[in-house]
């Protein structure tokens, strides 16, 4: 059971000093440059004020673009492995909205259903979420089609949702309780405000149930060829997507050493599954669209009992060539198919 | 709970090189450290990711057996970086290997049964792990049977292995050779291997097939298997997508919901006809 509160905006700034001093970065969207990212704040001042969503997305703080995963030294025909140990920084995200929060979960699954991820762990234990409800959205938008909402409490620490002078406060994990108790005598008591009405409202767009059930059955249609003809294979979308988790080991190295890295990847990229003779099982764009639509939609519910989409948008916002996740979505739970 | 790094390659020493063929090498490999080579175990149709340190690593089939202990053999066609960099390593080396990863061959199910064996080029060492496992098993099976080809005679991998199971009267070999790549003393079949098959015409009762070859021959071969009566369920494949952590999460060698790295790299042919053919 959350325990709700009221935070004034008076607190918000005690709350953000309070964390600070507690020896831990505050990430938030900030405007630079006309882009709104997440950046290092500290105070709630700096925060952007009127904003959908950031373009690159939250993900990279448990899951950073490279990484190192381990470096050696080579010499008079010995090797010497070392170890790296993930640099994780107490961190607490500020204003990330409630779809991105549930991407982590996403990402948790792949990570840790079998063997364990101590990168992927040791940051996410370090980062608490404050996620911030959305009071606006745009045409990019899906939440209520994959099963969050402007509200959602999935995957926020602490959640508040914007209210005249302040905002309401949920404290949904220990996380969350661990942050009030950082400045206990700024939450006040909730008011108990129909939160519902002060949200943005998201209209459905499709059926996913139907649209999951249905895509084994659509696996030779032509609508994945069709809707890719105009996709670059740029991978855009998997770098801002957050719950895109497929990764690439690299090596970094000179005769004498060198280091092995974790890069972001994409299945839009031809590289991702081209075989050392030549062979590519997924040698077009539209196969490669189809793996991207079907890992999300049918393979995680498959195998982790999830989707692996949240419906952010932010794969539309970032695509050059104008695709649209929603719409293509759309027209895949409408396809009839073909008995 | 610390977790371990899931990414860190054991060392292993390169114990000897044996030159297959052109641009074929087999390594065996022998663990650096006392400690893991004892923890070790491996079941046959186990792969693993092998590291040229300085280039990356790739993926390779473990090619001995499990019931010769004390090292691995992965035998590997030049034709990468890594493979490029392996290429160049001499005894003594050190290089990495992660695994064992994937399922196994079931061979503890195919007591009693007759085995064939039907490979082609580069893909006999999977094969050659499950030879040779239940060949030193011998008595749980019936008649063992091998059928590889290859394009040239310099292309067939395992000579010596090839002499020996030649010289034993308790498998049956049939080599053969593309139409062209015969030499003049060259004494196996000359013709593609779903051809030999259908002549050999091996009984599928009681009989588990397995086959490995590239995309070619698997193509050609399955039909022939299916019009001499064996079921999907006893035809047995192994598939090699490309893979980079081998621990299902990089996100690549899927066939469908199934991952190569996780679920396979062993396949029934039942299993595979319920898969799209990302592969």
């Amino acid at each position: 059971m959350a325990d709700t509160y009221h935070l004034s905006s008076a607190s918000l700034d005690a709350l953000f000093a309070a964390i600070l001093a507690d020896g831990r970065r505050i990430l938030a969207p900030t405007d630079r440059d006309g882009r709104t990212e997440l950046n290092p704040v500290t105070t709630p001042a700096q925060v952007a004020k009127d904003y959908v969503q950031t373009a690159l997305s939250a993900k990279g703080t448990v899951f950073p673009r490279v990484e190192q995963l381990l470096s050696y030294r080579t010499g008079q025909g010995q090797v010497e492995l070392t170890d790296a140990e993930p640099k994780a920084v107490p961190t607490v995200l500020f204003g990330i909205r409630p779809c991105e929060a549930a991407g982590f979960q996403a990402l948790d699954a792949v990570f840790n259903w079998d063997s364990r991820d101590k990168y992927f762990n040791a940051r996410l234990a370090q980062v608490t979420v404050i996620g911030v409800a959305c009071t606006r959205s745009d045409d990019a938008c899906f939440c209520t089609s994959v099963g969050g909402d402007p509200g959602s409490e999935k995957g926020s620490d602490l959640l508040l949702i914007p209210v005249a002078g302040g905002y309401l406060a949920e404290a949904l994990t220990d996380k969350g309780k661990a942050l009030v108790a950082l400045a206990p005598d700024q939450f006040k008591p909730g008011d108990g405000a129909d939160k519902v009405a002060l949200l943005a409202q998201v209209p459905a767009a499709f059926d996913q149930p139907a649209l999951t059930a249905q895509l084994p059955a659509l696996f030779d249609s032509p609508l994945w060829a069709d809707q890719a003809l105009r996709c670059v294979g740029c991978g855009a979308c998997a770098f801002v997507c957050p719950t895109c988790v497929c990764f690439d080991l690299q090596e970094e190295a000179d005769p004498k050493a060198g280091r092995r890295l974790r890069a972001w990847d994409s299945c839009g990229f031809r590289l991702f599954t081209l075989h050392a003779s030549g062979h590519n099982p997924r040698d077009t764009q539209g196969q490669r669209w189809r793996q991207r639509v079907y890992h999300k939609f049918s393979y995680y519910p498959e195998r982790y009992g999830m989707l692996g989409c949240v419906g952010c948008g932010k794969c539309t916002r970032a695509c050059p060539v104008d695709m649209n996740l929603r719409e293509h979505l759309t027209e895949a739970a409408q396809a009839q198919v073909k008995a | 709970m610390s977790d371990q790094n899931i990414y860190l390659p054991y060392l292993m020493r390169i114990a000897r090189i044996t030159q297959e063929a052109p641009g074929v090498r087999t390594f065996r490999l022998e663990f650096v450290d006392d400690t893991a080579a004892k923890a070790f175990s491996f079941r046959t149709g186990q792969f693993g990711l092998y590291s040229a340190f300085g280039e990356g690593e790739s993926t390779f089939c473990i090619a001995s057996s499990p019931t010769r202990e004390g090292y691995i053999e992965c035998t590997f066609r030049e034709v990468g970086r890594v493979t490029g960099s392996l290429a160049d390593k001499e005894v003594g080396d050190i290089m990495g290997f992660r695994g064992p990863y994937g399922n196994v061959f079931p061979i503890e199910d195919w007591k009693g049964k007759n085995l064939i064996f039907i490979a082609g080029g580069i893909a006999l060492p999977p094969l050659r792990s499950v030879i040779w496992n239940c060949l030193d098993l011998r008595e749980w099976f019936k008649d063992i049977s091998i059928v590889y080809g290859a394009r040239t005679v310099a292309d067939l991998v395992y000579k010596d292995e090839l002499k020996e199971w030649e010289r034993r009267d308790d498998v049956n070999l049939v080599c053969t050779v593309d139409p062209g790549g015969e030499t003049p003393d060259w004494t196996g079949k000359v013709g593609f291997v779903p051809h030999v098959v259908e002549a050999l015409a091996p009984a599928p009762a009681n009989t588990v097939a397995l086959v490995c070859g590239p995309p070619i021959m698997i193509k050609l071969t399955l039909p022939v298997l299916a019009k001499l009566g064996f079921q999907p369920d006893s035809i047995f494949t192994t598939l090699e997508n490309r893979m980079k952590c081998g621990l299902g999460k990089c996100g690549r060698c899927n066939t469908g919901s199934s991952y190569v790295c996780k679920d396979g790299p062993v396949y029934t042919l039942a299993q595979l006809q319920q898969l799209p053919a990302e592969y």
